[in-house]
């Protein structure tokens, strides 16, 4: 056991629990943050994902020991921001939503994109979203909704 | 339950090296799928854990006149982004993993994998990295070559930690890495090629080839690779068949779920032809 303080959503949280459970589990079972779902579970389809000091990480293989001071943003907490907005309209302007599992994790994969490069060509976009899987659309109506939400969102990132 | 290690600083994780023995984790990409428990149970480690992520002393990437100086917790994704870091290993990075796993793994941590499938090895060994190892007596400095020593096996003591990879500064007229696998992110290779050289005046300097998932660690040969500098570079893309020859000998992949030996033996030679033939 172990005391691990860090931030989540906004709010500072501090846990006296095993650094060996996964964020994942952490996230779903402490905090009821069920967003971010357990695909796989060993980082291959990114329906897991959530941002660690705004970048895209896989938390089915994140332990919560190196979760200690940093700052983790869900899906629940990413839905409160103006750029969530914009990315939750292109999505179903361009039909990028079927079945729902995988886009958490895509959302959180063009957030981390769209931060560090706010005017990304298609292939950019296809490397961004490249650790997600998504078993319905066929990817083509996602990286749309990509392309969609940095045109609408010019100056949001 | 195990016990977890969290230290902040270089110093009080080489004592916990040094008092316990304990397994390292530094991303732990690699470490939490191999130790997978059950959902919502704790990872399955069978030892105790010291989490080397939180050391900020690890996390830096700097230079001086000979060598670039990679932190053993700096992410791949950072490494990536380091103006320092030469292309070629920048170019292995890109096809590595995906951008989340990216963000975490390391490149030590792919280091201590030791897997015969790590596809940073064949950039790393190509460009004669060392290991940079450092316990509570003291530090020391191994070639990379030297410090993989078989499938899954290092030399690092269990009072060692990997603290630093170190580069040295090559220009090459052309560098070149191919990864052969089922999807271009989160695939474990089928087999991997790097090739670098360096032209004069038409006469070739320097010549360096690699291959990866087709021997236990990586096919690097010296012997080889010597036999073909100070000859121009139409004398030695005329000697193609016979580079081919040399190398195929060393070429011992195996049957896995992943692959078979016949595919990656003719792939991984015809990489090789592709790259003599095609040096300008």
């Amino acid at each position: 056991m172990a005391k691990i303080k860090f931030k989540l959503n906004g709010e500072i949280k501090e846990l006296d629990t095993d650094p060996s459970r996964r964020l994942l589990d952490v996230l779903r079972d402490d905090f009821n943050l069920t967003g971010p779902k357990e695909g796989c579970g060993e980082g291959e389809c990114g329906a897991c994902a959530v941002l660690m000091n705004k970048e895209i990480v896989n938390s089915c293989s994140v332990p919560l020991a190196n979760v200690l001071n940093k700052e983790i943003i869900t899906i629940e907490g990413f839905s409160k921001t103006k750029r969530y907005q914009v990315i939750k309209d292109s999505f179903a302007k361009a039909g990028g939503v079927q079945c729902g599992f995988c886009t958490p994790g895509m959302i959180i994969a063009t957030e981390s994109l769209l931060n560090k490069n706010p005017h990304p060509n298609e292939f950019e976009i296809k490397i961004g979203l490249s650790g997600n899987l998504c078993r319905c659309t066929g990817y083509n109506l996602i990286i749309e909704a990509v392309k969609l939400a940095a045109e609408a969102g010019e100056g949001l990132w | 339950m195990v016990t977890s290690y969290i230290p902040l600083n270089l110093d009080e994780c080489l004592k916990i090296l040094s008092d316990k023995q304990v397994r390292i984790v530094a991303g732990g990409t690699d470490m939490l799928i191999q130790n997978r428990s059950h959902t919502s149970m704790p990872i399955g480690f069978k030892s105790d854990v010291c989490y080397i992520s939180n050391i900020e002393e690890l996390k830096k990437i700097y230079e001086d006149e000979t060598f670039v100086y990679i932190g053993s917790v700096c992410s791949l994704e950072a490494i990536m982004e380091s103006e320092l870091v030469p292309e070629l290993l920048k170019n292995t990075i890109l096809e590595m993993a995906s951008p989340a796993i990216r963000h975490t793994a390391t490149l030590a941590g792919n280091i201590g994998n030791a897997s015969p499938a790590g596809d940073s090895l064949v950039p790393l060994y190509l460009l004669d990295a060392l290991v940079e190892k450092r316990s509570i007596k003291g530090v020391s400095k191994v070639a990379l070559s030297d410090f993989i020593t078989g499938v899954r096996k290092i030399d690092l003591e269990k009072d060692e930690l990997i603290t630093k990879v170190i580069i040295p500064k090559i220009s090459f007229t052309k560098s070149y890495f191919k990864k052969v696998g089922p999807r271009l992110s989160d695939a474990i290779s089928k087999l991997s090629f790097a090739g670098a050289y360096k032209l004069e005046n038409d006469l070739v300097k320097d010549i360096r080839i690699a291959f990866g998932s087709v021997n236990v660690t990586v096919v690097r040969r010296r012997d080889l690779e010597e036999r073909l500098i100070g000859k121009t570079k139409d004398e030695v893309k005329k000697m193609v068949s016979e580079i081919v020859d040399w190398y195929e000998e060393f070429i011992k992949p195996i049957d896995d779920q992943r692959s078979n030996k016949e595919y990656r033996k003719s792939i991984s030679l015809k990489l090789l032809r592709s790259f003599i033939e095609n040096i300008e």
